[in-house]
């Protein structure tokens, strides 16, 4: 589903993306692991094709999403560090201009539906701007609960939610991989990586350091591997 | 189609965002009353220099206020990475320039209203009996200073030193029409009517179709992060 | 190579309409030997809205293709023409010193030139105010395309603006051309104009080893 080959970003000078080589199949779920600033975030827009690569292809659904990001667009869901939402309204009226710009039903029932889903139900009518880090990504993951999408990619989902919340987004994506569905998630959480994930990649230097499967590596065995490839950075 | 209902629910964002935060508008308005202090002030000792200089001020006190509301038109999508969610959604982004483009129209057209009675009952100017011809040239105008300054906004926006830079470019590129309208409103506010000036009416309407169009074709390459 | 060999060719074609232009066509009448200022001034305008038309090309070419050749020469040319806007500037302000007695006045020609090297001015503001390489070159590559869109625009409103309240300023050489000055003048624009193109040629080269350097 998704292919990366030789992706390379630089800003200026620096090259935070070194020649990146990555697949994810269908179904499958991978966790990216890294230290801060080894530019996880900066990959995954580049797979949502929120961002240009300076060098590289990447390949979404067998088509060349450098050049065509359109095609691409719409069919995968992106839940990033802002969330996308607009502080001054409130839940269901951000949830209403994203579905219809997504082309998805956005009548009142079926984005209480959604809402729903993501326990937000009971704030529908309250502003954005009174919720907290949890909620909103909950809100952001609200554009594409009920169908609609078979690929996400999650940047640190699971970063400043509490107890609660972490549990309600790690059945919902084992859910969701139920369906069939495929993620890219980056993620600093270990124990999530470790339930959710079926390969574990980790990101150093610019660079895929490490890519295995999930099966068979324990905690103590992800932070060595992880402290290895990251220089003890934790 | 799929296109209306995508600007139209950027406009409608924008207006609801608007009545909330209170923001724009209600300091726009001020500004334009403030306006007018200026202007006595810088001119009015000399009545007849005043009244001679009106077309030309009245179209600075449009531009200025423009100035103002347009640069902030994609201010908000800064917050909370809003700007890539527009990007990654399906579909023709132009339709967002679209939609932004006429919730700029609205706040223009509402400030250049309150501009203009302020106008006519300050400096004593027949704002009544000129009124049709002030309109076309104020709607022309208008679509012109908004297409431009909604391209321009959307670029500046992600670019340091944006209040500067603004401006620096979008001044320059409205001389045609800010000689245009300057013109066409002196034409009507003399009595003169429009039919003197036509050459400038079909400039103005041969460059707001210029401007929109190439807004249109080119906001999807401002979009892009 | 090709691009040492247009330096050489302009050099010496500028050197051959310099000499035309100051040494064999014949004297001016009325303005003097001021006039013979035409010879650089009127190359100078040209190119420096041909640099303009070679920036909207590139412009379309680089959001059309991507083509990093593209954006360079769009980068360049804008470079090239700041300068000859400004040359023409300057030589035309410093023949209308003895002709019109004053160093700047707002007609419609001058305004027009005026306008041009300010839209130059505010593309190589934008280029040099965005990091990001290529998000630098498709909004300039935007504005490149508004900018030259909009100059007929602003010719034609300046003109307007102008001539139709006061006479036509003085247009030097308006009267029929003896041969001998027609000829100097155009080998002037075209020795100009080959001078221009080995400027933007070079730059392009210098910007695309700047890429790629290391960091």
């Amino acid at each position: 589903m998704i292919s990366l080959r030789g992706i390379t970003k630089t800003f200026g000078p620096t090259a935070v993306l070194d020649g990146v080589t990555l697949d994810v199949t269908a179904g499958e779920c991978v966790a990216l692991l890294g230290a801060n600033g080894a530019g996880k975030s900066t990959l995954l827009r580049i797979v949502a094709t929120a961002l240009r690569p300076t060098k590289g292809t990447l390949t979404l659904w067998n088509e060349d999403a450098v050049r065509a990001p359109e095609r691409a667009r719409g069919r995968l869901g992106f839940v990033a560090h802002g969330a996308h939402v607009w502080d001054d309204l409130t839940a269901i009226e951000n949830l209403r201009v994203w579905r219809t710009l997504a082309n998805r039903p956005s009548h009142a029932d079926a984005l209480m539906s959604a809402l729903a889903i993501v326990e937000l139900d009971g704030a529908a009518h309250e502003r954005v701007r009174t919720f907290s880090a949890g909620m909103k990504r909950r809100l952001s993951l609200a554009r594409w609960v009920d169908g609609g999408v078979d690929l996400l990619l999650l940047d640190e989902p699971f970063t400043g939610l509490d107890q609660r919340g972490k549990k309600w987004l790690t059945e919902f994506l084992l859910a969701f991989k139920a369906r069939g569905g495929t993620a890219l998630m980056a993620t600093h959480d270990f124990s999530r990586s470790l339930d959710l994930a079926d390969r574990l990649a980790i990101l150093a230097d610019g660079v895929i350091a490490a890519d295995q499967p999930r099966a068979g590596v324990d905690t103590g065995e992800l932070h060595a591997l992880y402290r290895l490839h990251t220089g003890g950075a934790e | 189609m799929t296109y209306a209902r995508h600007a139209w629910i950027i406009l409608w964002k924008d207006i609801a965002t608007e009545r909330r935060r209170k923001e724009t508008l209600n300091a726009l308005l001020f500004f334009s009353v403030l306006l007018l202090f200026v202007f006595e002030f810088t001119l009015g000792g000399d009545r007849d220099r005043l009244t001679a200089a009106l077309p030309g001020l009245l179209w600075l006190g449009f531009i200025l206020a423009g100035l103002l509301a347009l640069g902030r038109s994609f201010l908000i999508e800064r917050e909370n990475d809003c700007w890539e969610g527009l990007l990654l959604g399906p579909g023709d982004k132009s339709a967002i320039y679209v939609g932004k483009l006429a919730g700029n129209l609205l706040v223009m057209a509402a400030v250049e209203v309150v501009v203009l009675a302020l106008f006519g009952v300050f400096f004593n100017v027949d704002v009544w009996s000129a009124l049709p011809g002030l309109v076309l040239v104020g709607v022309l105008g208008t679509i012109g200073l908004a297409a431009m300054g909604t391209t321009f906004a959307a670029m500046t926006a992600q670019v340091r030193a944006r209040e500067l830079l603004f401006p620096v470019l979008l001044l320059p590129l409205q001389v045609p029409l800010l000689l245009g309208c300057v013109k066409a409103t002196e034409a009507v506010l003399n009595g003169e009517g429009l039919g003197s000036v036509l050459h400038w009416v079909q400039l103005l309407a041969a460059a707001d179709l210029i401007y929109v169009v190439v807004g249109v074709l080119t906001f999807e390459f401002i979009l892009e992060a | 190579m090709m691009v040492p060999m247009l330096g050489w060719l302009a050099m010496l074609a500028i050197g051959g309409g310099l000499v035309m232009g100051f040494g064999i066509a014949p004297r001016e009448v009325t303005q003097g030997s001021v006039q013979r200022i035409m010879y650089v001034h009127v190359p100078f305008a040209w190119v420096a809205y041909l640099a303009f038309a070679v920036v909207f090309v590139a412009s379309i070419a680089y959001l059309w293709r991507r083509s990093a050749a593209a954006d360079r020469v769009a980068h360049a040319s804008a470079e090239a023409g700041v300068v000859f806007t400004g040359l023409a500037i300057a030589t035309g302000s410093i023949w209308g010193k003895p002709t019109w007695g004053t160093w700047w006045t707002w007609d419609a020609r001058l305004t027009s030139v005026a306008l041009l090297f300010v839209l130059y001015l505010g593309y190589l503001m934008l280029r040099g105010m965005i990091e990001d390489r290529e998000r630098g070159a498709r909004y300039a590559a935007v504005l490149g395309i508004i900018a030259a869109l909009d100059i007929p625009l602003v010719h034609f409103s300046v003109f307007w603006w102008r001539t139709l309240h006061q006479p036509p300023s003085i247009r030097p050489g308006s009267a029929a051309m003896p041969g001998v000055i027609l000829a100097a003048l155009l080998v002037n624009v075209v020795a100009f104009t080959l001078l221009y193109a080995y400027f933007v040629a070079k730059r392009s080269r210098v910007l695309r080893l700047a890429e790629e350097m290391p960091a």
